[in-house]
């Protein structure tokens, strides 16, 4: 699914936790159910622990993935109403 | 909302909370409080709310804060001995959270005030001291359909309960009118734990967010009562009484009255 359409993107390198977190919440109110958020991160711990998150949120976690030895990109669908 | 990146920081644990989110805290800031009282009660529930972001808080008391408060009241110092409670209080909470617009309302709560006062308000706090004006808090919240949250305290125990016009009981269910003077002791004759009001007030402050909120159960058509001593919390139901003279099917309260001299102020 390489090809998967993400609707959103959000740029969170440079936060750290749980800013990580706060700023991939409010993007995910702010998108529809179905639709998908790509997120790009740099902090670490926020790699686990926001896609932990967002699952506990009750969204689906399509991705997880180092892009570089810095960065990872995250991408999650909209499954719930907040 | 756009949340500055100061906001994001100070409500950062509210906003990941899945009952809150931005949209919850949205709705805090949207908020309009008025607390009844800015002493033992209305410190506890008001330093919250102010930290929680209520957008809009008001503040009712005509006292000043004396030494004798300080033991309990905790948005009061000695910095402020000899001012108004609501603008002592007022400074302390505008000082925790810039956010928040705090209103001093240096009056003494009265029929002749009351509904003007609570009208542009979406919950009214119960934080006063005297059965007299608790039963004209309730009559004017009942008038004018406001949510309630009353709580009282004395010695070493304490109790609270929301009331939800036109859904489930209001104080009068309970008892249709006061006690007559002298008989229930107040703070000022019989002594008060000054955790207590810290204990009540937080619980106070727990059922406002919820009801701002739309989460969890309101504490309605209940009493919840503390006992410090013997560490017990329970819970006592309050039947919505038909004849009930405020909210029953013909009630016969059909105008506020007046708060008797004799009943002393704390």
């Amino acid at each position: 699914m390489n090809d998967m359409k993400v609707d959103k993107h959000l740029d969170i390198r440079g936060e750290v936790c749980p800013y990580t977190l706060v700023k991939s919440k409010l993007a995910v109110e702010n998108i529809e159910v179905g639709q998908v958020l790509e997120i790009i991160m740099d902090y670490p711990e926020a790699a686990s622990s926001v896609p932990k998150a967002m699952l506990n949120y009750g969204h689906s976690v399509l991705k997880v993935e180092k892009i570089n030895p810095k960065e990872w990109i995250v991408r999650v669908r909209k499954e719930v109403e907040d | 909302m756009e949340f500055t990146e100061e906001q994001l920081k100070r409500y950062s644990r509210h906003i990941i909370l899945p009952e809150v989110g931005g949209k919850g805290q949205q709705k805090i800031s949207n908020a309009k409080v008025l607390i009844v009282g800015a002493g033992g009660l209305g410190c506890p529930v008001g330093y919250y709310l102010a930290a929680a972001g209520v957008g809009t808080l008001a503040l009712v008391d005509n006292d000043v804060v004396e030494l004798s408060n300080l033991q309990r009241q905790i948005a009061h110092s000695v910095k402020t001995l000899g001012v108004n409670k609501a603008d002592s209080a007022k400074q302390t909470f505008e000082s925790l959270n810039p956010d928040v617009n705090v209103i001093a309302v240096k009056e003494r709560i009265n029929s002749k005030n009351i509904l003007d006062l609570i009208k542009d308000y979406d919950i009214i706090v119960d934080g006063t001291d005297n059965f007299p004006t608790r039963y004209l808090i309730n009559d004017a919240c009942v008038m004018l359909k406001k949510p309630l949250v009353s709580g009282a305290i004395l010695r070493f125990e304490g109790q609270v309960t929301t009331i939800i016009p036109g859904d489930g009981p209001c104080y009068r269910c309970l008892f249709e009118e006061p006690p007559p003077a002298g008989l229930v002791p107040s703070c000022q004759e019989a002594g008060v734990l000054g955790v207590l009001p810290g204990v009540i007030g937080a619980l106070q402050a727990t059922e406002v967010l919820k009801l701002i909120l739309g989460k969890g159960k309101p504490l309605k058509g209940e009493l919840l009562i503390y006992d410090a001593l013997g560490v017990n919390f329970r819970k006592v139901r309050i039947p919505k009484n038909d004849d009930c003279p405020m909210c029953g099917k013909n009630p016969k309260i059909k105008e506020l009255s007046d708060i008797p001299e004799q009943y002393c102020e704390l």
